[in-house]
């Protein structure tokens, strides 16, 4: 399966310069933009591991581009995204989210079904990687 | 009638003796009042019957959503009356519409009880429309002030932590309704949620008359669609939802359904607007306790909101409703099959999201509106859009929408997968292109057709309906042009 996610995961794989161009729109308006990674794609998994903390003061997206290659060297193997923090009155979040890396094969996700009474199921989704370790998921 | 006439009687012994009086005269026209900040301001277009005079008629809508009754009685003397009574304050004929005038009437906080949407409509829209000597009569605007908006919860959830929970930032949000509306037992409505989510959808939706009929009683479909939802999120690794209706004729019954939608893990519940205010507020009250979205379907506005010289505009309701604390309400698609031209629209999206309304003649929003940080509401477009509309759609519209393709996506002649991926394909290559700096209302069209060559459902979309538009002229436009020559 293809994890879905982000903006932009129904289209091609995202170029270095399609990134650079994503995460300069975020920079010309005054949003901080970072690079996070993760072995575990559960949609409900929020806090991704950060590479560094949020590029506030950075003019260039090249410099994004360059912390995401960096970033590929260590955790190529993994989901790593793109997001710009939007810190102004009343948003105060995030305001984009695109994968920027995923790992050779994606595994997917398998629903578990709790059968209760009344014909009642509690869904859990899980990542089938995170029947690994961590550390120890994908390659 | 000369000029005098219409002046507040002032000898206490001529106002309140017996007998009927001109409704400017005992006091409802004040054409030198001040409004305060505290003040509700409410802006009525009147079209007074033949030979009513324009302030005259302001006077006694300001009296008869007030204080006044037909005659004059000595029991406001028992009352601070004159805080009490509503003023009208000013009136303009409407720009090229003879016979119709625009009346601000402000009313003192003190007549209102605090976050109580069914009050405050019943003293401004309780009476008044009934009321013979006016041929018609619309409410085009209020100001509520902030002390007032302070008293509502307001969005249950808001566009901001709406997205949080769904993970999904930068981009308008996809949903359809579940077609036929009518008819589809519970196992094969949910057959076409979950392709429409395993698609590329974010949401599907019910539509504002499924509640629990023969054909599928809720309870099925509830259970149905909440394993095609938890299946489709598997298959995509996305939070999906699917808006379960859960209007029914009763607050216990709507209570029950909602808590069955909880306990099965669903994100967003759904109402009709017919339901009423109190339950609305009810309901996003219930939204707010158990971190639910919650969608309010417009079922029956336009039976008074569509006409221009009676009823109350939709941005009016749309106020009411961020009050009241709905999540989702749909707001036109300028596009689509139903009424809205760009200008009014744009005014009513401004209310939905902005955290101000500065005053706009051309949008139709006659005052200065401050939100007091109340929650964003996210508007929902819906009524006959597809793929190839998605420039438009996302140049009108912004990316804090919801964009409904029902038919845009059962419709696809390859399925409902394939019309979900066409939708959500052309959104994400729209929204590149506008990042990237292209023009996308001139270069859409070719924007499309480029995302096309690597997905063969968008191009089958676009080739199905390429010729669709729904152009016709609006029932309820702006009364002033871009440059408004008329003063605050």
């Amino acid at each position: 399966m293809k994890l879905r996610q982000g903006q932009f995961s129904f289209l091609p794989d995202l170029t270095d310069d399609d990134i650079r161009v994503q995460a300069q729109y975020a920079i010309d308006k005054g949003w901080a933009v970072s690079v996070e990674y993760t072995d575990d794609p559960h949609p409900r998994n929020t806090y991704w591991e950060m590479w560094g903390h949020p590029m506030f003061d950075n003019p260039d997206a090249a410099a994004v581009v360059y912390e995401v290659n960096e970033c590929r060297k260590e955790h190529g193997g993994k989901y790593i995204r793109v997001i710009a923090f939007d810190a102004s009155p009343g948003w105060e979040s995030v305001r984009m989210g695109f994968i920027v890396n995923r790992p050779a094969t994606e595994p997917g996700f398998r629903v578990v079904r709790q059968e209760g009474e009344g014909r009642i199921i509690r869904y859990t989704v899980e990542s089938y990687a995170v029947r690994e370790p961590e550390g120890a998921r994908y390659a | 009638m000369n000029e005098m006439s219409n002046q507040t009687v002032t000898d206490a012994k001529k106002r309140y003796s017996a007998g009927v009086m001109k409704y400017a005269q005992m006091g409802y026209w004040e054409p030198d009042y001040e409004p305060k900040e505290t003040d509700v301001i409410a802006l009525f277009r009147i079209t007074p019957q033949d030979g009513v005079d324009a302030v005259e008629a302001a006077a006694a809508v300001a009296g008869e959503s007030s204080t006044a009754t037909w005659t004059v009685v000595w029991t406001d003397r028992l009352t601070a009356c004159e805080k009490y009574r509503a003023k009208a304050y000013r009136v303009d004929p409407v720009p090229g519409s003879e016979g119709e005038f625009f009346a601000y009437i402000a009313y003192d906080l003190d007549l209102f009880e605090g976050g109580s949407i069914a009050n405050l409509t019943a003293s401004i829209i309780g009476n008044v429309f009934g009321f013979k000597p006016l041929k018609a009569l619309r409410l085009e605007d209020m100001r509520l002030p902030v002390a007032y908006v302070k008293t509502f919860q307001g969005p249950a959830t808001g566009i901001v932590v709406e997205r949080e929970r769904l993970n999904c930032y930068g981009r308008p949000l996809l949903g359809a309704t579940v077609k036929p509306k009518l008819g589809l037992s519970g196992r094969n409505y949910g057959r076409v949620v979950y392709e429409a989510l395993k698609g590329g959808l974010d949401f599907t939706k019910d539509d504002e008359n499924i509640n629990s009929q023969p054909f599928m009683h809720w309870r099925d479909r509830f259970l149905y669609c909440m394993e095609a939802v938890n299946r489709a999120s598997a298959a995509t690794g996305e939070v999906k939802g699917t808006y379960l209706n859960v209007t029914a004729g009763t607050m216990e019954e709507m209570y029950a359904r909602a808590e069955f939608a909880k306990s099965l893990g669903s994100v967003i519940v759904m109402i009709d607007l017919v339901i009423g205010y109190t339950a609305i507020q009810s309901m996003a009250k219930w939204a707010r306790d158990n971190d639910m979205i919650l969608h309010l379907h417009r079922a029956g506005h336009s039976t008074y909101t569509r006409q221009r010289s009676h009823g109350v505009s939709f941005r009016v309701i749309a106020k009411w409703m961020r009050l009241a604390g709905v999540d989702h309400l749909h707001a036109g698609t300028v596009v689509g099959k139903l009424e809205g031209d760009p200008a009014t629209t744009k005014g009513y999206y401004d209310i939905f999201r902005e955290e101000r309304n500065p005053m706009a003649l051309q949008n139709g929003i006659f005052f200065d509106q401050e939100w007091a940080s109340l929650n964003k509401m996210m508007p929902v477009a819906s009524g006959g859009i597809h793929a190839g509309q998605m420039h438009q759609l996302l140049t009108y519209l912004g990316e804090d929408v919801v964009l409904q393709f029902g038919g845009g996506t059962i419709g696809h002649p390859h399925g409902i997968e394939a019309g979900a991926q066409a939708n959500r394909v052309a959104l994400e290559a729209m929204v590149f292109a506008r990042n990237a700096g292209r023009d996308i209302w001139n270069e859409g069209e070719d924007i499309l057709r480029d995302a096309a060559r690597s997905c063969t459902p968008l191009k089958q979309a676009l080739d199905v309906w390429k010729d669709v538009s729904f152009d016709y002229a609006s029932t309820d436009a702006p009364d002033f042009a871009p440059t408004p020559e008329v003063s605050a």
